[in-house]
């Protein structure tokens, strides 16, 4: 009964964050391609563009991640309908998520030698070249570990969205490990945690090390 | 538009620089032409010039140096014959089109035409040699069978054929400026820039690759034109140099020329690494005059490769007259020029110093007496 219900939590956590993190990668990379070229010096410069989509992040990123969920409760119902369960978490997660993720792919993407940038504008490479064989290539490994990152927050994020109705691993362990005492639900919902969290650090290290060809 | 259809229309664009090249048939070959060309960056405190009034041509397949300390403005030169870098002012002229509009488009056909290396070698270090190589040509959406062609004929001409596989990082120095070398080649380019190619070498490795640089030149014809801070880079491969201090051109001419007998100071700083100076020793015991009737005049014999024959020693000893001790000395072949200096010591002879200075002087270009000794 309660490995039934342990189960559905594992796979509504798996399912909010997995939704969420495909959604900020999809995003988050453009996000990120667009802040690092638009930036000074950038091979599409475009200050305004660039302080305005910088201001956008940070708004969203200053945000704590509960007071960020309450918030967007109304354009949650908007969107999926309703304000309960997993997909009603999915929305303010990849709100947060998406942000986050781009911050970090920037930095990835910032690192990126200059000197290569100008080895391929000298052999003829268009801008948009430069950005798929170049910048992206030479920060894959850098944003393969940022988005590790970003799915070990959202895991903890999650959790969050679980304690106010989302499900998952998060609600279970508020519900029936914290409401009712039950410490054996606790202890086996935080080592399902600390089992999935050192899952995706250790296969997210791993992809990143054979990326990393330098 | 075609290379041609803009040469065409070349007069009415530039009727100045028209009239001058019908005066200067030399300037109107010209590979690479640069006319007054300006740089100013905008620094903290205001305007930076880091080039003003280079004006400057570069032929058919020579192999053009430019030195200058760092700081001089080399990089900004260089880089503005592929418009890495933007000029403030003036205009750079290649096969007589001036770059200085070119849109996106065309400067994307430009640098295919125009290959350049790096010192830091620049290449991308999550891909492997053969990618690296291949890159110019993919983006270029040339199809893969002429690539793969391409790539092999290049990897075999730097003599990496065997490395195709391995990562920039499995490499060392040398062996990753060949795939440099060969990735600006992959388009048949008729120039090559190279930006302190061989500075961050070792200096085994870098006489390999001026040697393949050289042997480019030759085989593909093309120019080249390079930047660097070792005089001996541009002795061992350039044909003319131009030495640059504070964005201005100081000095140029024929590479002998400018070793035999630099005229700028900063030419003669570059230049100073290589020359024989005199031995510390010695310049303790230099006096400015005479001890004794016995001291030996000490004269330094410059050979500047003007006249192209090696000094006959013979001749010079006999009409010094004495004893005519070497203390020390070297002769350089330069383009066929033999250039070098000799500090001898003379004692015994029945001349004067002057007298000396005057004789040798018919068999160098230059003696200067620098003392006595004992």
């Amino acid at each position: 009964m309660w490995f039934d219900r342990l189960l559905q939590g594992v796979i509504d956590t798996f399912l909010m964050v997995g939704v969420s993190s495909l959604i900020a990668l999809l995003a988050g990379i453009p996000l990120a391609v667009i802040l690092v070229t638009s930036s000074k010096g950038g091979i599409y410069e475009a200050p305004a563009l660039n302080r305005a989509l910088g201001a956008f992040v940070n708004l969203f990123r200053s945000i704590p991640f509960l007071i960020l969920m309450v918030a967007l409760i109304p354009f949650t119902r908007l969107i999926v309908g309703t304000t309960y369960g997993v997909w009603a978490a999915v929305v303010p997660l990849t709100i947060a998520a998406t942000p986050f993720f781009a911050r970090i792919a920037e930095v990835s993407l910032r690192e990126v030698d200059h000197g290569l940038i100008e080895a391929a504008q000298a052999m003829g490479c268009r801008r948009w070249h430069i950005v798929w064989h170049v910048l992206l290539p030479e920060a894959l490994p850098g944003i393969v570990g940022g988005f590790t990152i970003t799915l070990v927050t959202m895991i903890n994020s999650s959790a969050m969205a679980g304690a106010i109705g989302a499900g998952g691993l998060g609600d279970i362990a508020y519900r029936y490990g914290y409401q009712r005492f039950d410490s054996q639900v606790m202890l086996t919902v935080i080592v399902l945690l600390v089992i999935l969290v050192a899952a995706i650090q250790l296969g997210g290290d791993r992809l990143a090390r054979i990326l990393n060809k330098r | 538009m075609s290379v041609a259809s803009l040469q065409r229309k070349l007069p009415e664009q530039l009727p100045h620089s028209a009239q001058q090249a019908e005066l200067h048939p030399q300037l109107n070959r010209a590979h690479v032409r640069f006319i007054g060309l300006g740089k100013t960056y905008q620094g903290a405190q205001g305007p930076v010039p880091a080039l003003q009034g280079i004006d400057l041509a570069i032929q058919h397949g020579e192999v053009f140096g430019i030195i200058g300390r760092s700081g001089a403005g080399k990089s900004s030169l260089i880089r503005t014959i592929n418009r890495l870098e933007q000029p403030s002012s003036g205009r750079v002229l290649i096969d007589q089109v001036d770059i200085g509009e070119f849109d996106e488009d065309r400067l994307v056909e430009l640098r295919r035409r125009i290959g350049m290396i790096f010192q830091h070698f620049n290449l991308m270090s999550a891909k492997t040699v053969w990618q690296n190589v291949e890159l110019p040509l993919k983006v270029a959406g040339v199809p893969k069978e002429q690539r793969q062609n391409k790539v092999r004929e290049l990897l075999e001409l730097v003599g990496l054929q065997d490395k195709h596989k391995a990562y920039p990082a499995q490499l060392s120095g040398g062996q990753k400026q060949r795939v440099g070398i060969a990735r600006a080649l992959v388009h048949d380019p008729a120039i090559l820039l190279c930006d302190e190619a061989t500075s961050a070498l070792d200096p085994e490795t870098t006489q390999s690759i001026l040697g393949l640089l050289k042997e480019i030149n030759q085989r593909l014809g093309l120019t080249i034109v390079l930047i660097t801070h070792e005089m001996a880079v541009i002795r061992d491969i350039c044909d003319r140099v131009v030495v640059l201090e504070h964005g201005r051109i100081v000095e140029q001419g024929p590479v002998w020329k400018v070793f035999g007998n630099p005229q700028h100071e900063v030419s003669k700083t570059l230049l100073a690494p290589l020359q024989h100076g005199l031995p510390h020793e010695l310049q303790e015991r230099l006096r400015a005059q005479p001890a004794s009737a016995q001291a030996a005049v000490v004269l330094r014999v410059q050979f500047t490769g003007a006249n192209g024959d090696e000094p006959d020693l013979a001749a010079l000893f006999s009409a010094l007259g004495g004893r005519v001790r070497l203390l020390q000395g070297g002769v350089e072949r330069i383009q066929g020029h033999a250039l070098g200096q000799l500090l001898l010591a003379v004692s015994g002879s029945s001349l004067g110093a002057e007298e000396l200075r005057q004789r040798a002087g018919d068999w160098a270009q230059q003696v200067e007496v620098l003392g006595y000794v004992v």
